[in-house]
């Protein structure tokens, strides 16, 4: 059992979300960075798809009633265990009535934390994810507040046995870490590769020259569903009227204000904007990120190499499965 | 049929240029071609006026025996194959759901806005809403919501400038050149003309919505009592 002490700002129980009912109106959602919480799944040993906590910008205050074995990683929080820094993108052993604490972020804006075993919470329409607009999924339906108790599931035999050496050893984590960050071919900074929309005809030369070249400053205007970012205003050649059709995360709707907006995870199933460019799927995670007022350029690549940079990201997860396995196994 | 790309994992199949009758059969035959039995990689198929967009790992179609350099035309290429030659599915008849409706007074504070711009008197309004049948274009915007086709042209209203906060669940609107109705407690700029106190999202159900694309709906206006019994027995 996992004691909630402080909920943190907008703490909930993602897993990579709720595909197959788009059709009827419900979001996917999930994880942001859904690779993020695969790699914090990987290191404790469990499933890419166990529930797992999403932090932002100020995270809880967690009590924990036995040993358990987590594993955190996203944006720097000032994270901490018994007053010391909470070690990151490894397997850290927490010990029954131990304290962990996650702070602010100091860079970047979430994180998700993995447990061994992970977030036991129902299963509804196939998933564990918050959804909070229909008030199921997750814990309750909700972001966590104070005096919540969570289960979680029994270990799976890796994380098991590696809580069990950090036992014998007397340690707080391994030395080993794995950073998903680091995977695949990642961006510079402040770039975020993107590739042309649907509607990328529709602009005029200049909002097609000002998309890839402009400095992109994040609003305050920001959620689970999307970020709108400032910067020249994107004009279309002629105003047309489009027809509602499905979106995707990551694609970059532009509505009459001219001002771009990023879709993340919770976004709606359809859309009615035009939609000038889509950022590359390893690239989304940047987006969550983001905090107002920092700035972000596109860089335009093609569809397949936004494909490759996918496919690399994940031959380096499953190089990195492997080695894991072998260690453990 | 133009395929594009939506982004790096998702594929547009266009099936029509306008929203229309013959553009919906085809939008729905094409769901059911290709949900049937899933292509390699494809998580979700996402239907819409005129399109259904594919959504897809571009890593499990490769795995599934696409060439790592041209995933999108081997995939599109599937999709072109499976509409082809589509699996025999029973083509269901289109189901009629009747929907009771409570208009005007508290629950449709908008039905004399419509009326004054129809130059209808408000009993008329509700007379013409009722008695037309309408189809379900798509389900969007919330949980369940379903887009309406078939207002009688008369009805046809702007939305509200500003929206309002919040609608109450179960709220039956008109926008612009469509009505629908409203599922949960949302935001919505629509003009509110009756509530339902039928729950159109429905989690615990496998669909888990009262309306799916394709359906025929027909409105029934009943007394502010009957809402009362009927909402009361839901609970």
């Amino acid at each position: 059992m996992i004691q909630v002490i402080k909920p943190g700002l907008l703490t909930t129980v993602q897993d990579l979300g709720r595909p197959g009912y788009q059709q009827y109106g419900v979001v996917v959602g999930g994880a942001l960075d859904a690779f993020a919480a695969r790699v914090a799944n990987l290191i404790v040993g469990n499933d890419d798809n166990a529930a797992v906590l999403e932090l932002a910008q100020t995270g809880p205050e967690l009590g924990f009633e036995r040993d358990t074995l987590i594993a955190w990683n996203g944006g720097d929080f000032d994270a901490t265990i018994g007053g010391q820094p909470l070690p990151r993108d490894r397997p850290v052993r927490v010990a029954a009535g131990e304290r962990v604490s996650f702070g602010v972020a100091r860079t970047g804006w979430r994180a998700w934390l993995a447990v061994a075993g992970g977030i036991d919470v129902p299963l509804v329409m196939g998933s564990r994810t918050t959804y909070r607009r229909a008030g199921l999924g997750g814990h309750q339906g909700r972001p966590l507040v104070a005096g919540d108790e969570l289960k979680t599931f029994e270990p799976g035999e890796r994380g098991a046995a590696l809580l069990h050496t950090l036992q014998a050893g007397q340690k707080r984590g391994t030395t080993w870490t794995v950073r998903p960050g680091t995977m695949g071919r990642p961006a510079t900074a402040g770039v975020v590769r993107a590739m042309r929309g649907p509607e990328w005809d529709w602009f005029s030369e200049d909002a097609q020259r000002d998309f890839f070249s402009a400095d992109w400053q994040a609003t305050k205007e920001a959620d689970r569903m999307g970020v709108r970012l400032q910067g020249p205003g994107l004009v279309q050649v002629k105003p047309r009227e489009m027809i509602s059709a499905a979106v995707n995360t990551g694609v970059v709707q532009v509505p009459p204000s001219g001002h771009p907006i990023v879709l993340l995870p919770s976004r709606q199933s359809v859309g009615g904007y035009p939609r000038i460019a889509a950022v590359a799927g390893v690239d989304i995670g940047r987006f969550t990120q983001l905090r107002p007022g920092e700035k972000v350029r596109f860089e335009k690549i093609p569809l397949q190499q936004a494909q490759d940079l996918w496919l690399a990201r994940e031959r380096d997860l499953a190089r990195v499965r492997m080695g894991l396995a072998r260690m453990t196994g | 049929m133009q395929i594009t790309p939506l982004g790096d994992s998702a594929l547009i199949v266009e099936l029509g240029e306008a929203i229309n009758e013959a553009t919906h059969v085809r939008v729905q035959a094409a769901l059911r071609a290709l949900m049937v039995e899933p292509l390699p990689g494809v998580s979700e198929v996402v239907p819409a006026y005129t399109t259904v967009t594919l959504f897809y790992d571009p890593w499990a179609v490769v795995q599934a025996g696409a060439p790592a350099d041209e995933i999108t035309t081997w995939l599109a290429a599937a999709v072109r194959e499976r509409l082809k030659n589509p699996p025999k599915t029973a083509k269901s008849k289109p189901r009629t759901v009747e929907v009771p409706v409570c208009y005007g007074g508290e629950h449709g504070p908008d039905l004399n806005r419509v009326a004054a711009q129809a130059k209808l008197a408000p009993e008329d309004v509700v007379r013409r809403h009722a008695k037309a049948e309408y189809r379900v274009h798509l389900i969007g915007f919330s949980p369940g919501f379903p887009y309406l086709g078939g207002l009688p042209k008369e009805l046809v209203t702007p939305r509200h400038a500003k929206p309002r906060m919040a609608v109450p669940a179960g709220s039956v609107g008109i926008g612009g050149e469509q009505t629908g109705i409203y599922p949960q407690s949302t935001p919505g700029g629509w003009n509110l003309i009756g509530r339902t106190p039928l729950r159109l999202f429905r989690p615990e159900e496998d669909p888990p919505v009262l309306l799916q694309a394709g359906d025929i709906v027909k409105f029934r206006a009943i007394a502010a009592e009957e809402f009362a019994q009927l909402q009361e027995a839901r609970t």
